[in-house]
């Protein structure tokens, strides 16, 4: 199944390392400017440039107070990355709920397989 | 008891692939469910249709090949070559998806033991962005085969 390779999705928001970066600084809470270019270490007007993709993309949201604008995630935009893992997700649980059970079965064929190396 | 956890799927970088799941067994019991074609046939289908071939050559250099027969319509192929096994612990080895041969990833299983518990994590490195995510919508097909499975069920019991 395709994606939209639009350039506002969370799926391109989110394909670049630094914005990643970014999104891995607000999950701990609201965060200026001047606080994000301190952690990631670039320029102002590059840390700028990766929040006007994210805010685009709707992940992330601003507001001003005073003088400061601070940044926060939008958790919710990111929900199509999260439905998108999670059908692939199912596929291993489900090999995973039947690996269970042949490891029942062993465990009752092969006794004590932890005594004997 | 039988352990009623999903599976953890997690992207690390834009290559990768990282799958995590707790097993009620000691490992070297899971290890050989692994590695066993009869036992790897009872798991790996996931009830989505029997697997028709499993071949595992389990020694470096060794070519393993398994096909499901997916919904019992079309074969779904899977091959590659082993370039590390350290037994009960980890094996390393190619993965080509014969529905898309001009990729080859690299899959590393490693098991690990807690308390008589089993950490198996699998990590698949591919070559690019594009067929880690072309990878993982496989999984999105699949999930939607599920739901037309599901829809053509309960049309039936309506009839």
């Amino acid at each position: 199944m395709a994606r939209a390779a639009t350039t506002s999705d969370a799926f391109n928001a989110v394909a670049e390392p630094r914005r990643r970066q970014i999104l891995d600084v607000l999950v701990g809470g609201e965060r200026p400017v001047n606080d994000l270019v301190d952690v990631l270490g670039l320029a102002q007007p590059q840390v700028s440039k990766h929040l006007r993709v994210l805010r685009e993309a709707g992940v992330v949201e601003v507001r001003g107070d005073g003088r400061r604008r601070l940044y926060r995630l939008n958790g919710g935009a990111l929900k199509p990355i999260h439905d998108w893992l999670q059908s692939y997700e199912r596929l291993w649980s489900e090999r995973f709920e039947r690996l269970d059970l042949v490891l029942e079965d062993l465990k009752q064929t092969e006794g004590d397989v932890g005594d004997d190396k | 008891m039988t352990s009623s956890q999903t599976a953890i799927v997690t992207l690390p970088t834009d290559e990768q692939i990282l799958i995590t799941r707790e097993f009620d067994a000691p490992k070297q019991l899971v290890y050989k469910a692994w590695t066993t074609p009869e036992l790897v046939k009872r798991w790996w289908n996931a009830k989505r249709g029997e697997v028709t071939i499993c071949e595992i050559d389990l020694r470096v250099g060794g070519l393993w090949r398994w096909v499901q027969m997916a919904h019992d319509e079309f074969e779904v192929a899977f091959h590659g070559e082993y370039r590390e096994i350290v037994p009960n612990e980890r094996i390393v080895s190619t993965e080509i998806y014969e529905g898309m041969p001009e990729e080859e990833a690299v899959t590393t299983v490693s098991f690990s033991e807690v308390e008589g518990c089993t950490i198996l994590t699998l990590l698949v490195q591919h070559t690019s962005k594009a067929f880690r995510d072309a990878h993982v919508d496989s999984g999105m097909e699949a999930g939607l085969q599920d739901a037309l499975d599901l829809l053509e069920e309960v049309a039936v019991s309506l009839r």
